[in-house]
């Protein structure tokens, strides 16, 4: 049976993806866009960077324009959807009206980790996810004079870094022993803990918050594990996200670490598509199930979903790509390091423009380029490769450049790479 | 606005009015031109906004930055001597009339 119509729960950028990229494939039939936020979908990124810091207007951060959409009869729905009635296929929605689907598709991305410290419902205590926190947070930092930071991940440091650079005093308390830990290697963390000091950014490792102290219902300050008090007008927290698997696992679909999806992108429900934050996908390499957190995830899966609905299914093996930005600092990841035993690092870490090239067992897994774009470009051909056939002892010789490695590597032979080197350079932690 | 017109690889012709102060590639992208990707936003970072500019206005234009010149090497389709990234040209008065071509493919 072809799909008449195309429901998607979830209004971000894998939801709206979806949509746009359905109707660039030629579908005809209807598509309701179910999110309850209001407006036209709108990109996240820029929210903890060049919004935060009032370089972009609201106008920026919109995907498309309102026009677009009746244009293109993509019908917004701003309601939150309460319940999917799989047998009838038709999401309930919070109004008690509800939408028919031939498909749906589980776009419901991620919510913040709450602070799980007392103090944590006072005025000043903030997270950032949706514009509206995004808004809250920059009229806050124009006065704030002392802010606390809760976890060294992307969107923390993000923030210090947005909240140094308007002049604010920023304390940032890590758990772990180094910024950015599940995300990237030692070598990498090592090039941003340096730039947060430089620019006067105090991080504190090995360091949870104990509770937040108010007064008059306002954060006052902070009091850290190891029993310091800290001043604080404002805390923000980014100490991980959870995935929305409610409506999906009330529904009675297959739940693990988000919702379980195979590698074409379907739930245990095969009218039910999840993509996105909140879907949990096997790797195309290892099988082991993941979940990624990034627009690259988003737009891809979101495309490989419109691609199966208009009949070209395919499997899902895109190379993971991420970035954040950080001041001067843009950083942009492609692949996946965790479980690295081996790093090379080019170029000149203090010049704080640098790629490092994380392999695990003799293969490359992923690189982190700092300031280097072409790296990041070069490494994303390389690692879309069946094999990348990069050795970690070709890539420490002297003068190793990557784009000239790939430009030769495309025409010459493949040989396997050597799983030796791994004595070449130990991760220090 | 000025308008710009983006001519797409088969010949089709999008004639846009674009504000001044936004990038040529939002004015793209807030329209659904297809063929503009723009994955990264607009922080030149991914050369999935690559344009041919009409090569009469190109003298026209901002130089091209460091990062800019290393995403151009790095692009999917050819590079040629009026490639340009549609996020790192800003919208003046004077874009009044331009025409950008968009290349086969940006990934």
């Amino acid at each position: 049976m072809s799909v008449q119509s195309v429901g998607i729960i979830g209004a971000g950028q894998a939801g709206f993806q979806t949509a746009a990229s359905l109707r660039q494939d030629g579908f005809d039939g209807q598509i309701a866009l179910i999110g309850d936020e209001p407006g036209v979908p709108y990109q996240r990124p820029p929210l903890s960077k060049a919004y935060l810091l009032g370089k972009i207007g609201l106008e920026a951060l919109r995907l498309r324009r309102e026009v677009y959409f009746a244009a293109h009869r993509i019908e917004l729905v701003h309601e939150r959807a309460v319940a999917i009635d799989r047998a009838n296929r038709r999401v309930r929605l919070k109004s008690g009206s509800s939408v028919g689907y031939d498909h749906l598709v589980l776009a419901v991305g991620a919510h913040n980790r709450a602070l799980p410290v007392p103090g944590a419902n006072l005025d000043g205590v903030l997270g950032l996810r949706t514009l509206a926190d995004a808004d809250e947070l920059a009229v806050r930092l124009k006065h704030a004079r002392d802010v606390v930071v809760v976890g060294a991940g992307f969107i923390g440091l993000e923030f210090a870094a947005v909240a140094s650079a308007l002049g604010a005093s920023v304390h940032v308390l890590e758990l772990a022993d180094r910024p950015m830990p599940r995300a990237v290697s030692v070598e990498t963390s090592r090039v941003f803990a340096r730039a947060h000091e430089a620019w006067g950014v105090r991080l504190d490792f090995g360091q949870a918050l104990a509770r937040i102290h108010g007064r008059d219902g306002a954060v006052d300050h902070v009091e850290t594990t190891d029993g310091r008090r800290l001043p604080a007008e404002l805390v923000d927290f980014g100490i991980g996200v959870l995935p929305n698997v409610s409506l999906a696992s009330e529904a009675g679909l297959d739940i693990e670490n988000g919702i379980r999806v195979g590698s074409n992108l379907l739930t245990s429900d095969l009218a039910i598509s999840a993509i996105g934050g909140c879907a949990s996908f096997p790797n195309s390499h290892s099988g082991e199930l993941i979940r990624l957190e990034s627009v690259q995830n988003a737009t891809d899966q979101a495309r490989a979903v419109s691609a199966r609905i208009v009949g070209k299914p395919g499997p899902y093996i895109a190379v993971p790509w991420f970035w954040t930005e950080q001041r001067d600092l843009k950083l942009q990841m492609a692949g996946l390091s965790s479980g690295y035993d081996t790093a090379v690092t080019l170029g000149s870490p203090e010049a704080r423009s640098t790629s490092v090239l994380c392999f695990r067992a003799g293969r490359l897994v992923a690189v982190e380029s700092v300031n280097s774009p072409i790296d990041h470009m070069i490494a994303r051909r390389v690692l879309a490769r069946p094999t990348p056939a990069l050795s970690p002892i070709d890539a420490a010789a002297p003068g190793f450049d990557l784009k000239a490695w790939e430009a030769a590597s495309k025409t010459a032979p493949r040989r396997p790479a050597i799983p030796s080197g791994a004595e070449l350079m130990e991760p220090t932690q | 606005m000025p308008r710009v017109t983006y001519v797409h690889p088969n010949g089709e012709r999008e004639e846009l009015d674009v504000a001044v102060g936004m990038s040529l590639m939002q004015g793209a992208t807030s329209h659904g031109v297809a063929g503009i990707l723009a994955e990264c936003g607009g922080n030149a970072m991914c050369a999935t906004c690559h344009v041919y500019v009409d090569p009469d206005r190109l003298d026209t234009l901002p130089p091209i930055s460091a990062d800019e010149d290393a995403l151009l090497n790095g692009a999917a389709s050819e590079r040629r001597s009026n490639s340009r990234l549609s996020c790192q040209l800003v919208v003046m008065r004077d874009f009044d009339g331009l025409v950008v071509s968009l290349p086969e493919r940006q990934v």
